[in-house]
């Protein structure tokens, strides 16, 4: 039985999550044990012709970036969405919030022609995707738990609680006690032991919503602690504005 | 020897072992190089325009997220602009342990860069995973080092790619003296490590390459200047860091997406080069001994030698950490608390430059009096490289043709030029014209 071909690649992004591939250093050698990479274009030369699992980071934000990603999904038998931007467009669904031509001048001026861009969207917008690892940056225990599953042929399943449970077996003093606007409440959890909250500030929600989050609770509560609406709208949308209870002002 | 190439065309398409994307393009007809560039097709980012309409405690925690490899970084000069804005001084604890995290971003990036991105090249394998079975002790050594540098963020900050407990004006969470003695003890227990690193380079053959360029850097009279200073150039240049467009002078080309910077010459260079040519020294002594064991003396002009100064800042930035934990450690922890509050109706320009791991990096911000972002702009140390980049494209390809290198064997030698500039192109795709007077 042949072994099993893996490709790393990013649309746009930072690169993070496939450094935090990286960064399971010594933990990644028993999936490269059973493993091949075919490509890993940050950290390695070379292509092949198709894949059995595909990791792409980044989200889509040009033509090319969907053109992209359809080549990908031709090429791959699995698709993994990683990280934020891959699975809910990331920070770069901010830009989707103001005059796309009005972004485009502030940053090229006249020639912002020559860069054309589209609303920033997750992969799934334009392509099937098979598994997704959250977080930004993706929390490399998560990857692995992920990888293992897929190669084993388990599926692999997402925490659908919110961090407050994380948060609470830390033994971390809820922040919203001393006034703090903590999206933990609404966000999925899974990036123990990188809590935010443990590190002494608010969850900033990169994770995305959990299933049938109570985000107008969430909003009522930060009304009462004093928050306008742009206020409430600001925190939730550097992470989660690819959701109509955050896109949409209510 | 092979008869020099009169018609060669190289076309690198998405260059590996390097942070982002970006192609080589060089073309020569009848022996004259009559194109070359280096195509930078990321995708735009906007970033600048982004950062309107955050707030001041937030724009780090979207700043960070313009580079994975270097998010300390881009944390540490985002910060700077906020607090310059604020008009806070910090304290001196909160100023070591912010130069620790900027120290461990150096380690963190220049070890990911020499061990996993350049290394293979000089091995002759086309990543480091051959070599985790040829060379097992050095793949290990490497992931011992960058698991240091990690770490290190971790203990400090909560993480190392997209850090979480510092902000404006201090941390949200303090490590105690013990914690401190803990990180210390165990980041002494690496020495070896970094010397077996000195000693790897010192081992290999750098090609031969010599162009003279304008290097700049920022300056700082008590050490080797990273975390602060002003600007400086080797043609003499200086300017207070508020004033960096008297140095910086940007522009859009149109194969592109991030601008190219220049002052003197038609091109210039940051990085850990230019800071070793400018300030090498203010070297801490353990460093200057690694530059007499990798022989390399300032100036140097060969863009290889990047990576020899990345060694040599890379021991330098060790001992730095051990000096500042002790001094930490002596004085001990005091709990300090950051400001939760914007001044109320401040409002203007702060401005933040620091050396991170590639060159000098300027973050300006404008705030309303709310403390709300109402405008940005972004100066990325890979946009001012790009310009260099292509000079040394004109002045290689012609050398490579005179030595009958075969269009692949070009092609390989420009892949490890552009690989020694370390270049961060997702970074690089932020360029603003936005005059904010």
């Amino acid at each position: 039985m042949a072994r099993p071909i893996l490709m790393f690649d990013s649309l746009s992004c930072c690169e993070g999550c496939g450094l935090q591939v990286i960064n399971c250093e010594t933990d990644l050698l028993p999936i490269l044990a059973v493993a091949d990479i075919g490509r890993f274009r940050e950290a390695s030369d070379g292509d092949v012709p198709h894949y059995n699992v595909a990791f792409v980071e980044g989200s889509i934000v040009t033509s090319h970036d969907i053109q992209k990603i359809q080549e990908i999904r031709a090429k791959t038998d699995v698709l993994v969405a990683l990280g934020a931007c891959a699975t809910h467009g990331g920070v770069n669904m901010i830009k989707n919030f103001q005059d796309p031509d009005d972004v485009g001048r502030y940053v090229y001026g006249e020639r912002r022609t020559w860069f054309p861009h589209i609303p920033a969207r997750p992969l799934k917008a334009e392509v099937k995707i098979d598994a997704e690892i959250p977080g930004c940056p993706l929390n490399p225990a998560e990857f692995l738990e992920a990888a293992k599953c897929i190669l084993m042929g388990k599926p692999f399943k997402l925490p659908n609680y919110p961090v407050c449970v994380d948060c609470k077996l830390a033994d971390n003093v809820c922040l919203w006690h001393k006034g703090v606007p903590c999206l933990g409440v609404v966000t999925r959890a899974g990036c123990k032991p990188y809590l935010c909250p443990s590190a002494g500030h608010k969850c900033i929600g990169c994770r995305g919503l959990v299933d049938k989050p109570n985000t107008q609770a969430a909003k009522d509560v930060m009304a009462e602690f004093g928050l306008s609406v742009q206020d409430v709208l600001r925190e939730f949308r550097l992470f989660q504005g690819v959701y109509d209870e955050v896109s949409k002002e209510a | 020897m092979a008869k020099a190439s009169k018609t060669l065309d190289v076309r690198v398409d998405y260059v590996t072992r390097v942070e982002g994307h970006g192609n080589i393009v060089a073309k020569v007809r009848d022996g004259e190089l009559v194109e070359c560039k280096m195509e930078i097709t990321e995708s735009p980012r906007f970033f600048e325009a982004m950062l309107r309409g955050r707030s001041w405690a937030d724009a780090m925690f979207l700043t960070t997220r313009i580079c994975g490899i270097c998010a300390c970084g881009h944390g540490t000069a985002s910060l700077k602009a906020t607090e310059d804005a604020m008009g806070v001084t910090l304290s001196e604890q909160t100023l070591k342990l912010r130069k620790i995290v900027l120290h461990a971003e150096q380690l963190q990036s220049h070890w990911l860069h020499i061990y996993f991105l350049v290394a293979p090249d000089f091995f002759g394998a086309p990543s480091v995973i051959p070599l985790a079975k040829t060379h097992t002790d050095v793949v290990l050594r490497a992931m011992r080092l960058k698991r240091l540098a990690n770490y290190t963020c971790e203990v400090l900050v909560g993480r190392h790619v997209h850090p979480i407990s510092m902000v404006p004006g201090g941390y949200m969470k303090l490590p105690g003296v013990r914690t401190l003695k803990d990180l210390r003890q165990h980041i002494a227990s690496h020495e070896a490590d970094v010397w077996a690193t000195v000693d790897l380079y010192a081992s290999l053959k750098v090609p031969e390459f010599n162009r003279q360029t304008e290097y700049e850097s920022l300056s700082d009279p008590t050490e080797y200047a990273f975390y602060g200073g002003n600007l400086m150039t080797s043609d003499g240049t200086r300017a207070d860091s508020h004033d960096y467009k008297k140095i910086i002078h940007e522009s859009i080309v149109q194969h592109s997406s991030a601008k190219h910077v220049k002052n003197k010459r038609s091109s210039l260079m940051v990085g850990s080069l230019a800071r070793f040519n400018n300030n090498s020294k203010q070297l801490h002594p353990k460093a200057k001994e690694a530059a007499r064991k990798v022989g390399l003396t300032a100036p140097s002009y060969n863009t290889f030698h990047n990576n020899t100064a990345q060694v040599i800042e890379s021991v330098h930035c060790y001992y730095e950490v051990l000096r500042l934990l002790d001094e930490l450690i002596a004085t001990g922890i005091q709990d300090e608390k950051p400001p939760m509050k914007w001044p109320k109706g401040r409002q203007g320009v702060g401005i933040g430059l620091t050396e991170v791991p590639r060159g000098t990096l300027v973050h300006e911000y404008e705030y309303d009096e709310d403390g709300i972002v109402t405008g940005a702009n972004l100066v990325i140390p890979t946009n001012q490289n790009l310009a260099n980049i292509e000079d040394d494209f004109r002045a290689y390809i012609p050398q490579l043709m005179a030595d009958g290198r075969s269009e692949a064997e070009v092609a390989h030698a420009l892949e490890m030029l552009v690989r020694a500039y370390d270049p961060c192109i997702s970074c690089s795709v932020h360029l603003v014209t936005v005059d904010l007077k």
